[in-house]
């Protein structure tokens, strides 16, 4: 970290990661959707965890409620909670081989999936597909993608 | 990370000869001298960016966890008990709402291209056929105007009120998913142009939902098959009552509580019945589906086919039901008097399309009154007034 990283390319990969989550997939596509914000989030707090603090994701998870039309407070409170165990565990986590980090992050998007599930569940009990589990699974198949891409957004600044 | 003591001038406090001693002894004096590097190492510190957040005063990670999750809860509560949070939603909405137009964009783009790029064969082709439709909707709606006026005259004589007055709003379905699992769609007209929730929102061939949510840019359409919408509806051929529910999927709705030997057969329509208030009575719903009635079974499980192309359409309508009743005894005068505004729509009368801003497409079916659909009646006497209801 020998210079400034700037919030500007943070703040762009998660506007990227906003439009694909509402972008209108084509048939099965839709529903197997993953949670790109939250994956964005966690590699940017993996990776510069001194620029991403419990505030950023709760006020990501807000604009993310508003921008998909939830209960305020919804997404707020599970990024607020994920972003949460990556900064205790960020040191740990960059150790980690990429398979490992991925069961990792199959237990965030698992967790937050629940948490998105009981929420609904209480304002009014809801039936659930099983496909509404699925966007774990991809979101866990994304994260190669998402950590190699945006390494690569990360490095190609330090390069400079 | 860079050598945090280079370039920082050592300063050598203990006797030099000292380090010629033991090992352990010289190292102890290094590490006692490099204790009078510390202030200029935590001022360099200081200066660099990265590393001033890493030390930055403020409360303890717990702490901010701690009160980002009372906030959110706070905010769930709020939102789920009361309306009061809508304020803040619909500021917040103009900062994510151009990403919505954003991820719309291709989508338009290509209609686009796809229109400027059809031959004119293709056009001549579409000018014709529309031209016979419009012809041929015209010559149905001739006699429209003499049956609302005679319906009203018979209502009169039976003393019954006669809802008067719809507006149209077209709007254009934005290409995005939010919600996967839910039935709901977003368009680009919101309360700038006069949106509340509540609306009910029509297609061409039938009724697609309610507004769910209106914010200033866009707003939230909930379909008649999402599984947390029901609407009342009745059978146009013998006018029986019922409640069709969503089932979740776009082309089936869900008839539950009709009795085993209720009067319906398949390929009834079936029309709002205007009961519940927020949709006005006579648009039709759905077609009755082909159904076998179980015996052992108090309910018989129907299901209906939605009217509207819920999966199809780009354009939808939004209406403005004006729920007041017309006056019996003197039709002409009926617009003078101050209108009671219904409890649900509280903003119509004050944001009328008639008073979107200045330069924005804000289509009602009152600007062009003939070649709109059935739904609206002659050009009002004082249009200006915009209170949305003729004589």
């Amino acid at each position: 970290m020998n210079s400034y990283f700037g919030f500007g390319r943070i703040i762009l990969t998660i506007v990227m990661a906003m439009c694909l989550r509402i972008a209108p997939w084509p048939g099965f596509l839709a529903g197997i959707n993953p949670d790109w914000v939250l994956l964005v989030l966690i590699y940017w707090t993996i990776a510069v965890p001194e620029r991403i603090g419990i505030f950023h994701a709760w006020t990501v998870g807000l604009l993310t409620d508003v921008l998909t039309g939830r209960i305020f407070g919804q997404y707020a409170l599970a990024y607020t909670l994920i972003i949460y165990f990556c900064l205790i565990l960020h040191k740990r986590l960059r150790q980690f081989p990429l398979p490992q980090q991925g069961l990792f992050i199959f237990f965030c998007l698992l967790f937050s999936q629940m948490l998105l599930f009981w929420l609904k569940n209480i304002q009014h009990p809801a039936q659930m597909h099983t496909s509404f589990w699925l966007p774990v699974f991809t979101g866990t198949l994304c994260w190669p993608l998402i950590y190699t891409a945006l390494r690569r957004v990360r490095l190609s600044h330090r390069s400079k | 990370m860079q050598n945090p003591r280079s370039g920082v001038p050592r300063r050598i406090f203990f006797a030099p000869q000292l380090n010629k001693c033991g090992n352990s002894l010289s190292s102890y004096i290094r590490y006692a001298n490099s204790i009078y590097a510390l202030p200029t190492f935590f001022n360099w510190i200081k200066r660099h960016p990265a590393i001033k957040l890493l030390f930055a005063t403020g409360p303890s990670i717990n702490t901010r966890l701690l009160v980002a999750i009372i906030a959110s809860v706070a905010l769930l509560i709020t939102e789920h008990q009361s309306h009061r949070l809508d304020a803040l939603r619909a500021t917040l909405s103009v900062i994510v709402d151009p990403l919505k137009y954003l991820v719309d964009l291709p989508t338009v783009l290509i209609e686009q291209t796809a229109d400027s790029v059809s031959s004119y064969s293709t056009l001549k082709k579409e000018n014709t056929q529309l031209r016979e439709e419009q012809f041929i909707d015209k010559t149905r709606l001739l006699k429209f105007d003499s049956l609302e006026k005679e319906n009203i005259r018979l209502r009169a004589l039976l003393e019954n009120s006669f809802k008067l007055g719809e507006q149209l709003l077209i709007a254009e379905l934005l290409s995005i998913n939010t919600a996967p699992y839910e039935n709901i769609v977003v368009v680009n007209k919101g309360t700038r142009f006069g949106v509340h929730p509540q609306q009910p929102v029509l297609d061409a061939n039938g009724v697609v939902g309610q507004v769910f949510r209106a914010l200033p840019f866009s707003s939230e359409i909930m379909l008649i098959t999402d599984p947390n919408h029901a609407i009342p509806v009745q059978v146009n051929r013998n006018g029986l009552l019922t409640i069709a529910v969503g089932s979740g999927q776009l082309n089936r709705l869900n008839l539950p509580f009709l009795p085993n030997n209720a009067d319906i057969r398949p390929g009834d329509l079936l029309i709002t019945s205007g009961l519940g208030g927020t949709f006005p009575s006579g648009y039709p719903v759905a077609i009755v589906d082909d159904f076998t009635p179980i015996t052992n079974k108090p309910f018989v499980n129907i299901t209906a086919t939605p009217k509207a192309m819920l999966d199809r359409n780009r354009e939808l309508l939004i209406v403005w039901s004006d729920s007041s009743p017309v006056s019996l005894s003197s039709p002409p005068t009926s617009h003078e008097k101050t209108p009671e505004t219904p409890p649900n729509d509280h903003s119509a009368e004050s944001v009328l399309p008639h008073e979107a801003p200045k330069g924005k497409r804000a289509r009602t079916a009152r600007d062009n009154p003939s070649t709109e659909s059935g739904l609206t009646r002659e050009a009002p006497a004082k249009p200006q007034a915009g209170t949305g209801r003729d004589e």
